[in-house]
């Protein structure tokens, strides 16, 4: 696999670079901070990744420099076949309630961001006959809890988009992972309590490596999560407001 | 700084605990002001990466595990601090690399066995881990990145090396690792009846083999103290290990804490001699894997908790050469006396002490216990033990310890002064600090 990588540096994506590295695919790292990709790169390759570990500038804030990055991914990896973005942007709910232009620039980062960069990968994954677009939206998205419902709102929204482009070009060749994460105990949780059945992001990659291989359209890590999200969308509203869900 | 969680911190005794605020970042920085204490994967037994209150942060650095260059000319491999051995050892053996001095336990941080200086099985031959450090990069307390090692900044190297996370905040490290032909180990056993023959034996698998340790059963008395098995091992070469890499084994945890009867004398005594016998029996030379040899204990997770919910102090000291047999032996004395039953006492020659300040150990002989923690009685077993050892001019192993006291250490260490300047000059308001430097210097909590 020649992949591209969005969110790479950190938790769930480190982890998932880092088998990817471990069986000698090729990388190109995407990001904002570039000390943090170099690092990273160098870690990569010193794991096994074939040939250097291209680093860029990418800000899922920022649409109008996507096209720019990809066709420097392109060059330096020779037609990448993968895009893997993990990047994503969290805050607990209280403060997005307070703040809106916090609120503002996550539903920018993950939702309307995403969605660009992946449309514009999966028409260029497209042109050149198919490739793999895998996204990490959330259990969060798959119903709304008073909790976390606008960090849920956001990855609603990716989850659907992501649903809809595997539809929409599984005849031109491009397969769609949408990869929804239960908790997971990685930098972008640590003070949160910790529900039952955390994962660990080494387990998650695993389970999204597997997922990537096999090209499946769903994948829910730790794959417990899966069951637990059944039971929660088949909730009755009205017990989700007397439970305070 | 990514977010902080408020948690109950122990060592891997399980006492003492102290709560305080943890942070765990994929890049290691240290916060601007406030008591800091950097902490690995927490496997030090006693008080080394507990915090002295819960006003200091400790600072994990287990997610700042980035490899940044290998060398394979040389071995040279650069690390993020937090690194593990076994991460290491996962990575690099298949490409025939092993870590140059391990523990007993491959769940150790890079970091941290730099702040220890662990030793291993090969110490008589190879001497502690800060001998294969050649550099280190070390975030100050005034917040400034230093590097240093054995050709610059030499003090505040030799003053990290075994420093016990005390001068500042290891963020990388250059180790130097070592060839090897095979993931496996040739390894042979043999017997020892009494306390001499094991020291005799010891010393003299010392000189053709990389590896040794002795067993010891500690409840053995009269003219069977100091019974044990003498383990020898070494890499084993091309020719004589299966071309195939050993089956890996996955740790079974341990799913409860360890009920009182698991402690009781009888228990131990049938342990240790059952142990004695079968091992008697397995003479002669085998190939196992590195997991096995080096790390036999990390196939039980969590084993710590067959201590019981009290934990246990484990007391690793060492002797020098000249004192011997007879202080050994009134220290497995005063241990059998005390009815304080090991599972396992560890014994093992090492060659000389190296120059870093607070480096542990000492040529001579070294015997680690476990000991159940029962309260005072087991902190005056300590003292008691500590005496022996001073008056042998001998010392304690710092990752090890919990109940020493601090006029006893002061007595220990004669370099201590020495090292108290270089970390004045580097920490000048202490802003690193465990509950073992409260408790050994004097530091304030």
């Amino acid at each position: 696999m020649k992949a591209v990588m969005v969110g790479a540096t950190r938790g769930m994506g480190r982890a998932l670079a880092r088998l990817l590295a471990g069986r000698g695919d090729a990388l190109a790292l995407l990001g904002r901070d570039p000390n943090e990709l170099l690092t990273s790169s160098r870690d990569l390759v010193a794991r096994g990744a074939s040939g250097p570990v291209p680093t860029g500038h990418l800000d899922l804030a920022e649409p109008a420099g996507f096209e720019a990055a990809l066709d420097a991914a392109d060059r330096a990896l020779g037609s990448f076949d993968a895009l893997i973005v993990t990047g994503g942007d969290f805050a607990p709910q209280e403060t997005l309630e307070r703040d809106t232009a916090r609120l503002a620039r996550l539903l920018e980062v993950n939702f309307t961001g995403t969605v660009v960069l992946c449309q514009q990968t999966a028409e260029r994954l497209a042109r050149r006959g198919g490739g793999t677009i895998c996204a990490f939206s959330s259990v969060a998205g798959d119903r709304a809890r008073r909790g976390n419902y606008l960090y849920g709102a956001s990855k609603a929204g990716l989850s659907a988009y992501l649903d809809g482009l595997g539809l929409a070009y599984a005849d031109r060749g491009v397969r769609v992972v949408s990869v929804r994460p239960g908790f997971v105990k990685t930098a972008m949780t640590v003070g949160l309590p910790v529900p039952p059945f955390a994962g660990e992001p080494e387990s998650v990659a695993r389970v999204v490596l597997r997922a990537l291989d096999r090209g499946k359209p769903v994948v829910y890590a730790p794959p417990i999560w899966r069951w637990v999200m059944l039971v929660i969308r088949l909730l009755p509203r009205a017990v989700m407001r007397r439970a305070r869900f | 700084m990514d977010g902080l969680s408020l948690e109950t911190v122990a060592g891997w005794g399980r006492h003492p605990v102290c709560r305080a605020a943890v942070a765990r970042p994929e890049r290691l920085r240290l916060p601007r002001a406030g008591r800091v204490l950097p902490r690995g994967l927490g496997r030090s037994y006693g008080d080394a990466a507990v915090p002295a209150s819960a006003q200091s942060l400790v600072l994990e650095t287990v997610r700042a595990d980035r490899i940044l260059a290998f060398e394979p000319s040389t071995g040279a491999l650069t690390c993020e601090a937090g690194l593990s051995l076994a991460e290491i050892l996962r990575v690099f053996v298949p490409r025939g690399w092993f870590t140059p001095v391990s523990p007993g336990t491959k769940f150790v941080t890079v970091g941290g066995c730099v702040a220890s200086d662990v030793h291993g099985k090969n110490h008589h031959r190879d001497g502690s881990f800060g001998g294969f450090v050649g550099r280190l990069v070390i975030e100050t307390a005034d917040g400034r990145l230093v590097e240093c090692g054995p050709d610059r900044e030499r003090e505040l190297f030799l003053a990290t090396v075994g420093g016990m996370g005390l001068t500042g905040l290891i963020t990388e490290a250059t180790i130097r690792l070592k060839p090897i032909e095979t993931p496996w180990m040739f390894v042979e056993t043999e017997p020892a009846a009494g306390l001499t023959e094991m020291l005799d034996r010891l010393r003299h698998a010392g000189k053709d083999w990389p590896y040794t340790v002795g067993w010891i059963d500690c409840l053995a008395t009269g003219s069977g103290l100091g019974r044990g098995i003498v383990i020898r091992g070494r890499h084993a070469s091309r020719g004589e290990a299966p071309g195939v890499p050993p089956r890996e084994n996955t740790p079974r945890a341990v799913p409860f804490d360890g009920p009182a009867w698991l402690l009781s004398p009888a228990l131990m005594r049938a342990f240790n001699t059952a142990y004695y016998r079968i091992q008697c029996r397995r003479t002669g030379g085998r190939l196992v894997s590195h997991d096995a040899f080096f790390y036999p204990l990390d196939s039980l997770r969590d084993w710590n908790r067959l201590y019981g919910r009290h934990g246990f102090l484990q007391y690793q000291c060492v002797v020098p050469r000249a004192a011997g047999a007879p202080v050994l032996s009134e220290l497995l004395d005063r241990l059998s006396r005390a009815g304080a039953a090991s599972f396992l006492a560890v014994i093992k020659d090492f060659g000389p002490e190296s120059d870093a300040y607070l480096s542990f150990p000492l040529e001579g002989t070294t015997l680690a216990l476990d000991l159940p923690y029962r309260g005072p009685a087991t902190e005056d077993l300590v003292h008691l033990l500590n005496a022996t050892v001073i008056r042998a001019g001998g010392r304690i192993y710092l990752a090890k310890d919990a109940a020493t006291r601090r006029e006893d250490f002061e007595r220990m260490v004669p370099r201590l002064p020495e090292w108290r300047r270089v970390r004045d000059r580097w920490d000048p308001e202490h802003r690193f600090g465990s509950a073992l430097s409260a408790r050994l210097l004097g530091d304030e909590s």
